[in-house]
Order: structure tokens, then sequence, then C-alpha cells
């Protein structure tokens, strides 16, 4: 099992090139432990502003940062990012069209059973929304490093979410085609298609090989970037594949279901099924077991997949 | 512009073309722009270090306009800069205009879109920090409505600022005590105004905010002080200076005059407007 978290990466990449671009800032909300930020901040004092347990003068001095030719990188705990300071972000940021990178860590429900206030189910539903502003969620840690890469060279505005703990490999080394606003089809199939970003790709890889054991071509599409949305790449999967499943680490509400079924309905509609957490507060438990008890997981992949085949 | 009579002339200036904004849109925040009108005239007259011709010049000084809806008084300041046509004020708040009801950074001169209260000094914060990173000699004002200091993030950033000792920045506070619902002390009491910003680690000045003279030696002052503390200029003013039945009340926070309130404001400031020439000729 791979023990090297994404935001470990992010911490990395940020420490190998800091020392060459003096515009890289990053910021924290005495999030630097909690972001892996600490020895960015040793190494790089100057380049390290904390402002305390204070999220939206944290987006705000970010913006101004970024307005004076900084390349500001934000690392805080996604729940309190995207609600606290959201107003934030969908003015001095997006709006402003500010170069910051907001990059919410421990998504999703990686504090597990620290409860709601801890968990960011909502993110990806409230960013989608505001205009100007590009989601990510990086599947593991190899495509933390190829989005690192891409965001390095990418003026605008971006909202990042990783989640807390090393993830599973999904891919091997970086030898592969990553590009921004680009599905990556995990596993070709032309029977049904799952839809999976973040954290749920390697569930949704490892189904689509269970389901293939069973002769079904089960298409993995990973939809890493979710706001600009590859919606070629959904249509083809629509019109090839007759069903789509989604799965994701947010609620099932305004999600990667959501924008995926957006797309679908408009231009071919075929079954789905969105999966995800419901409209409640999540129960307590790590994620590996909120996963399992919400049904994002291999087997329950494999019967909804199998209950749409029908 | 160093005379304070051409820029009393200034001021007055303004406020005629923002009150025909108003008038010609039927929308704005009247009572903001007119109280604050005198403190963007020494700023953008007398004291920034700007070049309307190069509106990205990486020296300029930095200002944000944190009360965001005194966007007329701003609009007609720019544009008499130069940073935009003066006719384009024609279009504020008509359908497709970049001129919008609050700072758009669209427009040449603006660094930050603004409008939602409580976010100006933050960003002015961060731009006073990149500044220091850099050692740059910029310096960074914003201006803040007295009401919006009800929103905490503004001492967050006040914490920040002088946590970083940023004496490159120059926080303005338009203190004329009222808001939409009527007098700030009612609707949540800020003073003793004053001590919150000291004991935030600011220094503090105060003025009559609607003294042009008596701003050019605040701001000078404040721009003179050796210390490492960011400074805060506490400028008491009028809600709705300089037309006499807008003064000082709640109501005209944004209310639009009707065509004989608005005739009766301009002739006012017309009146003004002519002591004001009559002085400059026996000069």
């Amino acid at each position: 099992m791979n023990k090297i978290s994404n935001k470990e990466v992010i911490s990395d990449v940020l420490s190998r090139v800091a020392g060459v671009d003096k515009d890289i800032i990053v910021l924290a909300s005495d999030s630097r432990g909690s972001a892996s930020m600490t020895s960015f901040a040793e190494k790089y004092p100057q380049q390290f502003v904390e402002v305390g347990i204070a999220e939206q003068n944290l987006v705000g001095i970010a913006a101004g940062l970024a307005s004076v030719g900084k390349k500001p990188f934000i690392t805080s705990p996604a729940c309190f990012l995207t609600m606290r300071s959201i107003e934030q972000v969908k003015l001095d940021v997006a709006y402003s069209q500010m170069n910051v990178k907001i990059v919410g860590i421990s998504g999703g429900v990686s504090y597990g059973a620290l409860g709601m206030s801890h968990h960011s189910l909502q993110d990806i539903a409230v960013m989608r929304a505001i205009p100007g502003i590009s989601i990510i969620i990086p599947a593991d840690r190899y495509e933390t490093e190829k989005m690192m890469s891409s965001l390095l060279d990418y003026e605008g505005p971006v909202y990042v979410r990783v989640g807390r703990n090393p993830v599973e490999d999904v891919y091997s080394d970086l030898n592969y085609n990553y590009e921004i606003g680009k599905a990556i089809v995990m596993r070709q199939g032309n029977d049904i298609t799952i839809i999976a970003t973040g954290e749920t790709v390697k569930i949704a890889v490892d189904a689509s090989d269970k389901l293939k054991e069973e002769g079904i071509g089960c298409r993995v599409l990973n939809m890493h970037t979710i706001k600009p949305l590859d919606e070629e790449a959904i249509i083809k999967a629509a019109h090839e594949t007759g069903r789509i499943i989604t799965i994701e680490e947010h609620s099932i509400f305004g999600g990667l279901g959501a924008a995926v079924a957006e797309v679908v309905v408009q231009n071919k509609p075929v079954p789905m099924k969105i999966l995800g957490i419901p409209d409640e507060p999540a129960i307590a438990g790590n994620s590996k077991q909120i996963f399992d008890y919400y049904g994002l997981s291999v087997s329950n992949l494999y019967n909804v997949s199998m209950s749409l085949l029908k | 512009m160093n005379d304070v009579l051409d820029l009393k002339i200034k001021a007055t200036q303004i406020r005629l073309d923002l009150i025909n904004m108003i008038y010609e849109s039927k929308s704005g925040h009247i009572g903001g722009s007119l109280s604050s009108a005198d403190i963007l005239t020494v700023l953008y007259y007398n004291v920034m270090n700007i070049d309307p011709n190069n509106p990205n010049w990486e020296e300029r000084d930095r200002f944000i306009l944190s009360k965001g809806h005194s966007v007329e008084a701003y609009y007609s300041v720019l544009a008499d800069k130069g940073y935009f046509p003066k006719e384009e004020l024609k279009t504020y708040c008509k359908f497709g205009t970049r001129l919008i009801g609050h700072p758009n950074n669209k427009i040449p001169g603006i660094e930050m879109n603004t409008g939602a209260l409580g976010h100006g000094l933050s960003i002015a914060v961060g731009m006073a920090l990149g500044a220091k990173m850099d050692n740059k000699s910029f310096r960074v004002f914003t201006l803040m409505g007295d009401g919006e200091l009800a929103e905490g993030s503004n001492w967050e950033a006040a914490m920040a600022a002088s946590h970083y000792k940023l004496n490159n920045l120059i926080g303005i506070v338009d203190r004329n005590k009222l808001q939409i619902s009527g007098n700030t002390e009612e609707v949540m009491s800020l003073e003793p105004l004053e001590d919150k910003w000291k004991s935030f680690g600011w220094d503090v000045l105060t003025t009559d905010g609607n003294d042009i003279e008596k701003l050019i030696d605040t701001f000078n002052a404040a721009i003179a002080s050796a210390n490492d503390k960011p400074k805060l200029i506490l400028a008491y003013t009028t809600k709705g200076k300089g037309v006499k039945f807008i003064e000082n009340k709640a109501n005209w926070h944004h209310r639009v005059p009707t065509e004989e309130e608005y005739k009766a404001a301009i002739s006012e400031l017309q009146e003004l407007m002519e002591v004001y020439l009559n002085e400059q000729n026996i000069k």
C-alpha cells in the first residue's frame, strides 16, 4: 500500500519549485501541519504566510498577493475553506480572476468520525456554480504530481481537493497523458460506463475488472477535472455504452453525478445511477467504513452495474 | 495637484458627476458617495503615486474601495483622471455596461472587484505583504465604510496587518455614522472605534474627512510615520455631504432623487462651484 498522501505530493512539488520561483507563496490557517507544509514553512519562511484560524482573511490575502504578481497556493481544510470563506472565493478570487490555487486538504470524509463539521461534501456543488474557477480532484499520488506540473503553468483560479490519507495507487508511474479538463479512460468497455473522481477512481477500476470477469465491458472515466467538465467524453460514453454510473465522495446533490446528469439528459439520455453520500450527516467511522456503508465500494458498484444491465 | 482650492473644485465636480450618474441611471448609493468624495479626491489628485496612462504600472500605489457601493464617486474620479472616457459614465448601470453598480476590475485603474462588505482590508493586506516580500515601495490604500466594520473579516485582517508590520498599508474609514438602517451606534455600536483599531496594533489618525486641507495633512502624516504599524485614518464625514437636504439622513443611503430634488442638488453644488471659481479668479 502506498504511504504517500496526495497533500504530501503537493508539498513536495511546491518545495521543489519554490527555490527557483520566488513568487510561489504557500498560505495556511494554522493548518501547516495538517497540510504537510511544516517543512515548506521551515525551508521557505519568506514564502510562507500564516494567517491563523481565519479562513476569510486567508483567501482575501491570497487574492491581494496574486494581484501584485505572487502565485499563492492556499492550503487549509476543505471543509472550512469552501464554506467559511466561500464569498472571498467567489468575489476576490473567481470574480476578480486572481491567480490563486485553493487547495482543500482532508476533503470529503477524510476526517471520518469527527462529524459533519469536518466533512466537505458540498464543496463541489458550491464551487461548480461559481463562474471562473476550475475544480480538480486527483485520483492518486501520481496524478497529483501530474496535476501540480500543469497547475504551475496554469494562470487563473483553481480549487483542488485532496484527501487526508494516502490512497491506493491507480497509476504505476507518471508515464501517461494528463490534461486539465480532459477525462482519462482508465478501462475500455462498451456495456456500461462508470465515471469517478478522486479516491473513487480506484474503486471504479477494481469494479470494472470484476465485471470483466463476467464478460462485461465496463468503461471507466477518471473525471479528475470536474470543471471545466469533459462533456465530449460523457456524451461519447452515453452513446457507446448506454448506461452510466457516477461515484464520488460528495453529496449526491450538485456534485459529479449531477454534473454528468446535466450533460446526459440534454444530449443523450440514458439510464444513470448516482452514487455518493446521501442527504444526511455522514455516519461516524473511518473513510473506508463510511465508503462501504454508503455503497461506495467495488461490490456495490458491481451490483448496481448488474441491475442497470438487466 | 496641491492647491487646496483646486482640489475643492475637483471634489465639487466629482459630486456633480456622481449625482448626474445616479439620476441618469435611477440607481446608486448617493449618501456614501457624497461622504467619500473628498477622501477620493485627495487620494487620486494629491496622495497616490499613479499613472492613468499606464494603469498596470508595477510601482503604482494600490487602492481598494472596500465600501464598493460608493462606486459612483470612484468611477467619477477614475474617468476624470483619464482611466476611461468620461462619456462612458452615462452608461452607468445600463444594460451590458462595464460600469456596474460596484467596482469592476475589467475597468482600467480598478484592482479588484468589491461590493460585498468586509473584503477590502484582507485584499489590501495581501497587496501590502506582497510589496514587502519584493521590497517594493508602493503603498496600499483601502477605503472602508463604518457600517461594514461589523463584518468580522475586517478584524481578522486588522490583526494580520499589525502582525506582519504592514506600515505600507493605510486604511481609511469613512466615519459618517450612518448605515442603511440608521445610526451605526444603534444598529451595532462601533465605539470606541479609535481604541478598537489601536488595540489591534494600528496607528490611528483622526481627521475631518470632508476637509481637503486636513485630509492632505493627515495623509502626509500617515505616510511620514516611521514606525512599523499599519495606519488607520479615521475620517469623520457627513453622509450626503454637499447637498443639505441629503446630509445626515439614513434614508438617502441609496435613494434616487426626484427631478425636483435632482435640480435642487445640482444647483446647490453649482453655487458652491461658482464660489470656488470666483475665489480662483481673484487669486
